[in-house]
């Protein structure tokens, strides 16, 4: 993307300034004087492993989170107190990685939220609002449907309601938290366009991520940081992703992946079978099988029904149609605690929602699908417990290694460890690793795959999604290709590209993929 | 769309409230505190205060009470709500009385309440499940239909039971210390256990911290809500059966508002009403943290019109205090 005159520049004057910020949890120094200029006109980008201090940056800015220490003017005016509410006074305004929005209101109930035209409390009806609404569609350069409930959007459009909320408030500084991390390819270019059109209005965009690609694509300026400090604020275009990784790490590291497992031999019988596999919930003819010690891989574009696929083989939807054989034996009627006893476990794609007790122990956690294997009548012995969960967690490089903490208190690269951990601790034959590096820094990703690849090493059938095709392209030996909950071809990553597999995806539904 | 100030509160990594750890452990463990304050002020302000028969009394007296919000724990650390203890209840003491008066088989009339007590309570567990009403509105339901069901067996009158030996239950004593006492014990020691030490209480922590991630772990969460309820409902009989043996009699009012009564005394132990969080020993501790005050007030010879003020206020001070490390940064 093209940086726009006058990038940094110092004619220009920042329209917020940070002047040695430092912010502290409890003992830890989450900020440690921090310096920042953020210009009119720019996209300035953070980015950092998780827990380096980029999101809480962006919130302090934002006013979600207050400042220690330091300074923060706006417009050259040194700030006092600062919240949520005053930071939107100066055209501050914030959009959090969890939307805040209120699914049951409107699209336009949501962007006039907090600032609905009423007389005397009583709110005002009529065309005026539309003219208001259409108002904030121009600026904007996208529309959505004003009277759809939010509840039916996708995250993509629910993302661009967050946007238009903000534009309805005329904010001049847009801070955005990981705004692709649940966007599609597509969804993520789209995005882009909307933020360099925000950025040409003259408004600033700080964009929090760790998808290094997508920064040094849409940013015109990226800020470093590393445990809490800026390393450095650079031009984009002078940066690449091994030097933001070799600043955010503070070393280098190479962007590969870790050595896939040897191919498995063809005549080994599978321990997963799966075929003709319907179900309710958007699996329509799914067909595949996977081999002890053999990663499979699962492509599709999101909603294809790939995350569907792998709770139908689990048992968390029912099956209306086809049979999944594992082990040999048919494996009818699945749920999960039945698989789980015969040694089929599941990594869910959302750690929050689906995987994880927050405010329980890490202990816990990574015990529950397996407290029986502790007990004796009934009753868990905490010392076996404690052995076998904190053996696992040396495995995973838990950080920190110390599994009474309450789970919410770990980072999130830590978290999914713990949930992998959890999946493994039975010794399962087959693992559905669904998302398994959703949200997690460079260095935890890198951790977490060469776990993949050493599973599959010592036997273990893995079947593997993830929206990040090249996660699947770098480490399955073969992958289905998923659309409208079919599986319709089967390749070889080692002998394709990713571009080839997305023309193929997009196939005959193109138009539906470049639909807005 | 889960987007609330608790979802990104749990965003933080690594990282705790800026709170000193002392603080935390205070708030943490505020109804022994206030438990302990309560009873030093209550032993200097009389000195009729600290004597074993008055406190024996006050545990013999809240007996009932206790065990019903030691079950009821489950039902809240589980994600529930359980509004028809009161209604299990007085089924359970109307049902034991008439049984006693007709048959006089006082063991048999004794032995009914928690067995009806456990029916009533499995009924709600599979309504809850089966229908997948919500707790708070099934529990509410049932409630009604079970009060009727009291007024029903006895005509809406009072049956007095006069059988010999009816109420060595409730008024007899074993080593010196009332029976009732005894029985709290035993029960408190068991669900303490139950919830702390074995699968099935981790089950409901996870069902109630997070049902869909406790269901992905192969927790069989349906089941574990019916037998939180049938647990909830079986202390509700144990407990009826001690109260209309102390009383001996059965009447269908009998411990109108006692649900809510062990609700309030589980939230001030510091269980979460949101599920996921608690322990047994709390709502054991905050039901005797009420009784204290109510017992104060009695000894001392306050206005008992403001007895029902102050319980609130400490309630909500205590609940108050519980959201502090949650909201502040």
């Amino acid at each position: 993307m093209a940086a726009p005159a006058g990038t940094g520049a110092p004619n220009r004057r920042a329209v917020v300034e940070l002047r040695g910020v430092s912010k502290w949890f409890g003992g830890t120094h989450a900020l440690d004087g921090v310096d920042l200029d953020l210009l009119p006109g720019e996209v300035h980008a953070l980015v950092g492993e998780n827990g380096a201090g980029k999101s809480t940056l962006g919130k302090i800015i934002a006013g979600v989170y207050q400042r220690d220490g330091g300074a923060l003017a706006v417009d050259g005016a040194e700030v006092g107190r600062w919240d949520p509410v005053r930071a939107g006074r100066h055209g501050i305004a914030m959009i959090a990685q969890e939307l805040a929005l209120v699914p049951e209101l409107t699209v336009a109930q949501n962007v006039f939220l907090g600032r609905e035209r009423s007389l005397a409390g009583v709110l005002r009806r009529g065309h005026g609002n539309d003219a208001a609404f259409d108002a904030v569609c121009a600026l904007a350069g996208f529309r959505l449907p004003p009277r759809r409930r939010v509840a039916e959007l996708g995250i993509a459009d629910q993302q661009k309601v967050e946007i238009m909320r903000s534009l309805a408030r005329d904010a001049r500084v847009i801070v955005m938290d990981e705004p692709t991390s649940s966007l599609t390819a597509h969804e993520t270019e789209q995005l882009h366009r909307l933020i360099a059109a925000l950025r040409d209005q003259g408004r600033t965009v700080v964009y929090v991520s760790h998808f290094l690609d997508a920064v040094l694509d849409v940013a015109d300026r990226v800020s470093v940081m590393r445990d809490g400090a800026l390393v450095r604020t650079a031009n984009a275009a002078d940066e690449t992703k091994p030097s933001l990784i070799e600043g955010m790490l503070g070393r280098p590291l190479a962007v590969t992946f870790p050595e896939r497992p040897p191919p498995v031999d063809p005549s080994v019988p599978p321990i997963l079978e799966v075929a003709h596999l319907a179900t309710a919930d958007g699996v329509v003819d799914v067909s595949l099988s996977v081999r002890p010690g053999e990663i499979v891989g699962l492509l599709g574009l999101v909603g294809s029904g790939r995350s569907e696929i792998a709770r139908a083989i689990y048992g968390a939807d029912r099956i209306t149609g086809g049979t999944v054989t594992f082990d040999g034996t048919p494996h009818a009627r699945p749920r999960p605690h039945r698989s789980i006893a015969a040694g089929l476990a599941m990594v869910p794609e959302d750690r929050h929602g689906q995987g994880l007790v927050l405010e329980r122990p890490i202990r816990e956690n990574i015990a529950l699908a397996h407290a029986t294997l502790f007990a004796t009548a009934g009753v868990i012995s905490r010392r076996r417990e404690r052995a076998a969960v904190n053996a696992l967690a040396e495995r995973l490089a838990l950080r920190p290694a110390r599994t009474e903490l309450t789970t919410s208190g770990f980072s999130g690269g830590n978290q999914q460890k713990a949930l992998i951990g959890k999946a493994l601790l039975g010794d399962p034959a087959f693992v559905i690793l669904d998302e398994p590096t959703r949200g997690v820094d460079v260095g935890a990703k890198y951790a977490i795959h060469e776990l993949v690849v050493a599973l599959a090493r010592q036997g273990v059938g893995i079947l593997l999604i993830s929206s990040e095709h090249e996660e699947v392209m770098g480490l399955a030996h073969r992958a289905h290709l998923v659309r409208d909950g079919r599986t319709f071809a089967e390749v070889v990553p080692e002998r394709t590209t990713v571009d080839r597999i997305l023309t193929a995806l997009f196939g005959a539904d193109q138009h539906e993929g470049a639909a807005p | 769309m889960t987007s609330t100030a608790t979802a990104t509160s749990t965003e933080i990594p690594g990282r705790r409230a800026a709170f000193p750890r002392p603080l935390l452990l205070a708030k943490d463990y505020a109804v022994l505190i206030l438990l302990v304050v309560v009873t030093v002020y209550l032993s200097f302000a009389s000195s009729a205060f600290f004597t074993s028969d008055n406190l024996l009394n006050i545990l013999n007296q809240n007996a009932p009470l206790a065990i019903i919000a030691a079950a009821g724990t489950f039902v809240i650390v589980s994600g529930n709500f359980d509004l028809s203890t009161a209604s299990v209840f007085a089924v359970a003491s109307v049902s034991a009385a008439w049984l006693a008066s007709e048959t006089g088989d006082v063991a048999l009339a004794l032995a009914a309440a928690p067995v009806i007590g456990l029916a009533l309570g499995a009924v709600n567990g599979l309504v809850v499940t089966a229908l997948r009403i919500h707790s708070f509105l099934a529990t509410l339901a049932s409630s009604l239909v079970y009060s009727a069901l009291a007024v029903l067996i006895t005509g809406g009158a009072l049956i007095t039971v006069t059988a010999e030996g009816f109420t060595e239950l409730g008024r007899g004593e074993f080593l010196g210390v009332f029976i009732p006492v005894w029985v709290l014990a035993g029960v408190v020691a068991l669900l303490w256990f139950l919830l702390s030490g074995t699968v099935f209480g981790r089950h409901v922590f996870a069902t109630g911290g997070n049902a869909e991630a406790a269901e992905l772990s192969g927790v069989r969460v349906n089941r574990v809500k019916i037998l939180v309820f049938t647990l909830s409902g079986l202390a509700a009989g144990v407990a009826a059966a001690i109260a209309v043996s102390r009383i001996a009699s059965g009447q269908p009012q009998a411990g109108a508002g006692m649900e809510l009564q062990a609700i309030a005394a589980i939230i001030l132990g510091g269980t979460s009403i949101h599920g996921g969080v608690g322990a047994v020993w709390r709502s054991v501790a905050g039901v005797f943290l009420i009784a204290l005050i109510g017992n104060g007030f009695d000894i001392l010879d306050f206005n008992p019109q403001l007895k029902d003020l102050v319980t609130g206020v400490i309630i909500l001070a205590a609940v108050a205090l519980a959201a502090v490390g949650r909201t502040r940064r």
